[in-house]
């Protein structure tokens, strides 16, 4: 059974709730108590996470931390249908990893100015939101131009990969550092299309979809 | 620079207030808030000793540490910090739930506390589930002791607690102590009979922004420090987004403001509670 060190309002630990609900494997959860506690600097996380950070899984004694690395993991050893992240399509492949490196820079902008704004981190909080809002512009347009060749997902594919979900949580919750979406009507409709796909999950700040509107 | 109004509420001014979770400061960094308008740093010398100091004039503003934060007040101390009984009981941890930020007045996040109507549709599948959507009569009063008490509050709840086996119908009381303070004692899902409190200590920031200071005492049975966090937490972040869409961000104490259903019975009289003082910071006063 996978353990996954946890915490409630991590994007980076959602996005591995996400997909394991999506795959519809059973987890368990062992929360750290992050916030204030900085139990992920303790002696004994340290010692199965040596950079401090969470997520981390445990499957079967296999330990693995970075969330997209995670996600790699996870779409390949449980995805029976190979979609989630597709090894036999290398032009794919390199598509998706280069969009969970967009994600990361999703992590250091977006996420930077939500730890800024609620818990008090010490970040240059007007440089996060404008990192993000760059970010957001360049992937609004990808989706926009995406949508018009009838594409609904960040890849070349006519289901999501692990791309969609590593960029989502934080996307999700850029209001709470002060990015608004406003501007990103690409954005906001794709954010609508990962809410319905099978198996979707929420976490504390992000809130299901309305029933669709009938075609 | 602040740009914050200044608040000339004398019961606020001459009142404790939280301006840090002691967890999150630490030596040689200093910690910058705000407190009612005045931006205010915190110097840690050494480990015991904390100072909070005005940025705008550079004075050492009145401090004490106690329940695992500090606390300030801007002016001349009128009574003590806002005692919690249960504080005293051996069988409890007693543990700060996490300093969140929010923009929205403190006097918003006050209301939404107390109010059980958006637990089916806020935290859904935790405090509440439809079509379980009814809030039952409850009584309120104002006590001798000038605090405001909701009793017999009875919610239906699929996961009430970090312990709950299973959903049942959760006993309430609210209990509002000072304006900006808030505490609910609900019912111990193991020892039924007994309650867990949260008392929640509102930093007035400015009139337009918060930082919550949720501070628990839980029974042990069953449970943990960081499941106890985590649960605080995960339904707070639920409330977090809500509280920051709420047009407008003050408190309107207007009765025709904003219409009120009998489940508001609460939050009527926390709203008359709070004229009759009067507090204006974070409000907006009735017109007469």
């Amino acid at each position: 059974m996978i353990t996954l060190y946890d915490y409630e309002l991590s994007g980076n630990c959602y996005k591995l709730r996400l997909l394991m609900s999506m795959l519809g494997v059973d987890w368990k959860t062992v929360p750290v108590d992050f916030y204030p506690g900085r139990e992920h600097k303790s002696d004994w996380f340290l010692r199965i996470n040596p950079l401090g950070q969470l997520p981390v899984i445990d499957d079967d004694g296999l330990i693995l931390r970075d969330a997209q690395a995670i996600l790699v993991y996870l779409a390949s050893k449980y995805d029976a249908a190979g979609t989630w992240y597709p090894r036999d399509n290398p032009a794919l492949l390199g598509e998706v990893s280069q969009w969970l490196a967009f994600a990361d820079g999703i992590t250091a902008t977006a996420s930077a100015a939500r730890l800024h704004d609620a818990l008090f981190y010490d970040f240059d909080v007007e440089a996060a939101r404008t990192g993000a809002h760059r970010l957001f512009r360049i992937l609004d347009e990808h989706l926009w131009f995406g949508e018009q060749e009838g594409r609904d997902w960040i890849c070349s594919a006519s289901h999501p990969t692990i791309a969609d979900i590593a960029c989502f949580p934080y996307i999700m919750l850029s209001e709470e550092g002060g990015i608004s979406r406003q501007d990103y009507p690409a954005i906001r409709r794709w954010c609508d299309r990962v809410k319905r796909i099978k198996g979707f999950t929420v976490m504390s700040g992000v809130f299901p979809a309305g029933p669709a509107k009938a075609a | 620079m602040s740009t914050a109004a200044l608040c000339s509420d004398r019961v606020l001014l001459n009142d404790w207030h939280v301006v840090a979770d002691l967890a999150n400061l630490s030596v040689g960094a200093p910690f910058h808030t705000r407190l009612l308008g005045v931006d205010i740093t915190i110097h840690c010398r050494g480990r015991y000793n904390k100072e909070v100091v005005r940025d705008d004039t550079g004075a050492l503003v009145t401090s004490t540490k106690r329940y695992g934060f500090l606390w300030a007040c801007l002016g001349k101390p009128e009574r003590d910090i806002v005692f919690v009984p249960e504080a005293e009981e051996g069988d409890r941890y007693l543990v700060t739930g996490g300093s969140i930020a929010v923009k929205v007045s403190g006097l918003r996040m006050v209301e939404n506390f107390l109010d059980m109507g958006h637990f089916p549709f806020v935290h859904t599948g935790w405090l509440g589930d439809e079509p379980h959507t009814e809030v039952a009569p409850y009584k309120v009063e104002l006590t001798a002791a000038d605090e405001l008490v909701a009793t017999e509050c009875k919610f239906y709840q699929p996961v009430a607690s970090p312990t709950a086996k299973g959903g049942f119908v959760v006993d309430y009381i609210y209990k509002v102590t000072r304006p900006y303070t808030v505490a609910l004692y609900k019912s111990n899902p193991v020892q039924k009979d007994r309650l867990d409190v949260i008392t929640l200590f509102v930093q007035p920031v400015d009139e337009d922004n918060c930082v919550a200071h949720p501070f628990l005492a839980y029974l042990k049975d069953g449970i943990d420090e960081a499941g106890i966090r985590s649960f605080m937490q995960l339904i707070f972040a639920q409330d977090k987004p809500i509280l920051e869409n709420q047009v407008p961000r003050r408190l309107p104490l207007d009765p025709r403001a904003e219409t009120p259903i009998r489940a508001d019975a609460v939050a009527v009289l926390y709203r008359r509670w709070l004229r009759d003082k009067p507090v204006t910071y974070g409000a907006i006063p009735a017109r007469m």
